[in-house]
């Protein structure tokens, strides 16, 4: 039986990822979840369902995922910090509001636990099928921030750094998993609030009168007034002006504000991106890689440098949008080349193909639900040093 | 500005975003008018509202109330009413929108919110016609009228959405029209005061498309149409409660009843289970 939870969780436990996804989500603030049940990110809303009335908060079942991101679009609005978790068929579901959630710079949380696609596809099996789905899902321009956890632990990190980062930037913030991490149980240190790094929504410190609700600050952020504070504020997904104001057939108030809303992630990229390098220093090979297959890359690296003595390194990304262009531009210069491994059939690929500088990068597609084995891994690093080294 | 220019609602009015988009004749600006004037009378506080609309012609009324308002997405104003009344039950949550915002592209939701008693007040436009993009058929439009994507005459069915709200289980449910600003203005305050998930129908005109393809006349003729043709039948089953555009519409208020709603019941729930009585999830 498992002991009755206290409001917060301290020290080792061993749980799920989707577990511990929803226990980083509580420290982080998170107060209000609405979801909709899919595999295999179910057991977030089932925790979160018994957890958030313990530590006064709100879950609540809707009747879709069309539903669940427009509630925590409202309840953000109204000064919550609010998350939904999903997978494949109800992520496609959610793009028009992520859509709204960056046009109204809405901080919020959505968790896609990855499984097999297109359609209903693989419910029970992993996969990194929704990358390019993550970055370019919802229409117009825009920029997304997504993190990639390799581990339990990095489900409750990650989820903690997600909120973080939406309430810095106002902005939807991803938490791309996929079906191995969500439902694997390992060994996780959980944290309290006071442990932790916690961001809150800047406020605005002018009065009603004279607050204008998108007009930015120096960072292009702008403070953020919620529902019911007084400043009787109007948003909308329309083209609007800094009062908040629709001004949709006006091309310039359309271009400074798209632009506003790329150049607030677009110019903060080296301050978002968190990268896990390993054995980088004098690596000639280059192993990118985020999520669940970085932990066969680690010990695929280790064998290829100890057993080999080949000049191999890994790039793990832990934030997969937005993309480290001139990190790996330059990475590109000093190294011979690239080895991507994706649980897709060719998606971050691209990107790494993109500032490569014509250094060969070569890519192990991985479709159908199983993970890249070390081996497989390791006869790949080989082939590549045969080639190039 | 003169003393001559100043109305009495100006005040619950972002007057600056005036003159709005509607067209001559239009039934929104009453219906909000209506809307305004219930606010004034129960004498609530504009800090203490929410407003929130979907797309379309009625979407647009957020846009020109003086409170805190939200245009969301198409069929999305409902759960994200939901959100803000959930994170802030003291604030009055209004849904103000169109028949196909609600119905058609939200009409999952609708059933849904009235099913968990969830407290809100609907207030829904029936034009009988997707207004904004031009007068096409929806799940309002009457059988055999025309629109442009029912040029040979409507073969669908439309709801009877009373019918509709009362049965997914909303605790008060109303129609008007707007001829009967008097009414609508009384059922509104009621809505604004009920505990659980309020419905307001308002029966409104569409001059420059669906009268105008129907042959139904000019504005001023379609007003005195619907004051001569409602009759108010409270309390009748809303299944009986019909509307005829070319003959009777039935309107009145339909049901008054109680049942749990889902704020109280959610914050009863917090209240056991943390051990704390909070009275939102901000802390004001």
């Amino acid at each position: 039986m498992e002991k009755k939870f206290s409001h917060y969780l301290k020290g080792n436990f061993f749980m799920q990822g989707d577990e511990a996804c929803a226990e980083g989500a509580i420290v982080a603030g998170c107060r209000l979840f609405a979801g909709y049940p899919i595999t295999p990110s179910t057991e977030i809303a089932e925790r979160m369902a018994r957890r958030l009335p313990e530590v006064g908060g709100v879950f609540i079942q809707m009747e879709d995922e069309l539903a669940s991101i427009a509630l925590i679009i409202g309840a953000s609005y109204a000064g919550v910090k609010a998350m939904t978790a999903t997978s494949g068929p109800g992520f496609s579901l959610m793009q028009e509001n992520i859509g709204l959630a960056i046009m109204t710079e809405t901080p919020i949380v959505i968790v896609n636990v990855m499984r097999g696609g297109p359609s209903t596809g693989q419910p029970t099996k992993a996969s990194q099928g929704d990358i390019m789905q993550a970055r370019w899902g919802c229409h117009g321009d825009h920029e997304i921030i997504a993190l990639a956890p390799y581990s339990v632990q990095e489900m409750f990190d990650l989820t903690i750094e997600a909120f973080n980062l939406a309430e810095q930037y106002r902005t939807p913030v991803i938490l791309l998993t996929d079906e191995i991490i969500g439902h694997m149980r390992e060994k996780v240190v959980l944290k309290l609030p006071n442990e932790v790094k916690i961001v809150n929504r800047k406020k605005p410190n002018v009065p009603p009168t004279i607050y204008e609700p998108f007009k930015p600050d120096e960072d292009l952020i702008p403070p953020m007034a919620c529902f019911g504070d007084g400043y009787r504020i109007h948003v909308t997904g329309l083209t609007h002006d800094y009062k908040g104001i629709p001004k949709s057939v006006d091309p310039k108030v359309h271009e400074l504000l798209v632009k506003r809303l790329c150049d607030k992630i677009r110019l903060n990229i080296d301050k978002i991106v968190k990268i896990d390098e390993r054995f980088m220093n004098d690596a000639e090979i280059a192993i990118v890689t985020y999520g669940t297959p970085a932990r066969s890359a680690i010990r695929a690296v280790r064998i290829a440098r100890k057993e080999y003595g080949f000049k191999v390194g890994l790039i793990r990304l832990i934030t997969v949008w937005p993309f480290p262009f001139n990190y790996f531009k330059k990475l590109s210069k000093r190294i011979k080349s690239y080895i991507v491994l994706e649980m897709n059939y060719g998606q971050l690929v691209g990107e790494v193909e993109r500032c490569a500088m014509g250094k060969p990068v070569f890519f192990a597609p991985k479709l159908g639900g199983d993970i890249h084995t070390p081996n497989e891994i390791l006869n790949l690093i080989e082939e590549v040093q045969k080639n190039v080294g | 500005m003169s003393a001559k220019n100043i109305h009495p609602l100006d005040n619950l009015l972002r007057v600056e975003r005036l003159p709005h988009i509607w067209c001559p004749g239009c039934g929104i600006g009453i219906a909000l008018n209506c809307f305004l004037r219930a606010i004034d009378e129960l004498n609530i506080d504009m800090n203490k509202v929410a407003f929130v609309s979907g797309i379309g012609c009625s979407g647009r009324a957020a846009g020109y109330v003086n409170c805190d308002s939200f245009h969301t997405t198409h069929g999305r104003a409902i759960p994200l009413a939901m959100g803000i009344k959930v994170a802030r039950p003291d604030l009055h949550v209004v849904v103000f929108s169109g028949d196909g915002d609600l119905f058609a592209i939200g009409g999952n939701h609708f059933i849904h919110a009235a099913r968990r008693n969830m407290d809100l007040l609907v207030i829904c436009i029936n034009n009988f016609n997707y207004g904004m993009t031009g007068g096409q058929v929806g799940p309002t439009t009457p059988f055999k009228s025309y629109t442009t994507t029912s040029p040979y005459g409507n073969i669908e069915h439309p709801f009877n959405l009373v019918h509709l709200a009362a049965a997914a289980g909303a605790v008060y449910v109303a129609r008007w029209t707007v001829a009967h600003p008097i009414q609508l203005t009384k059922s509104i305050e009621k809505g604004l005061k009920k505990r659980g998930f309020a419905f307001i129908e308002v029966i409104a005109p569409c001059i420059t498309l669906f009268a105008r393809y129907n042959k139904l006349g000019p504005a001023s003729e379609i007003m005195t149409y619907l004051k001569r043709n409602s009759v108010i039948r409270n309390y009748i089953d809303p299944l009986k409660a019909e509307v005829n555009v070319k003959g009777k519409i039935v309107v009145g208020e339909f049901i008054d009843t109680e049942r749990p709603d889902f704020i109280s019941e959610l914050y009863k729930l917090i209240e056991e289970k943390a051990g704390v009585k909070i009275k939102s999830l901000v802390s004001t």
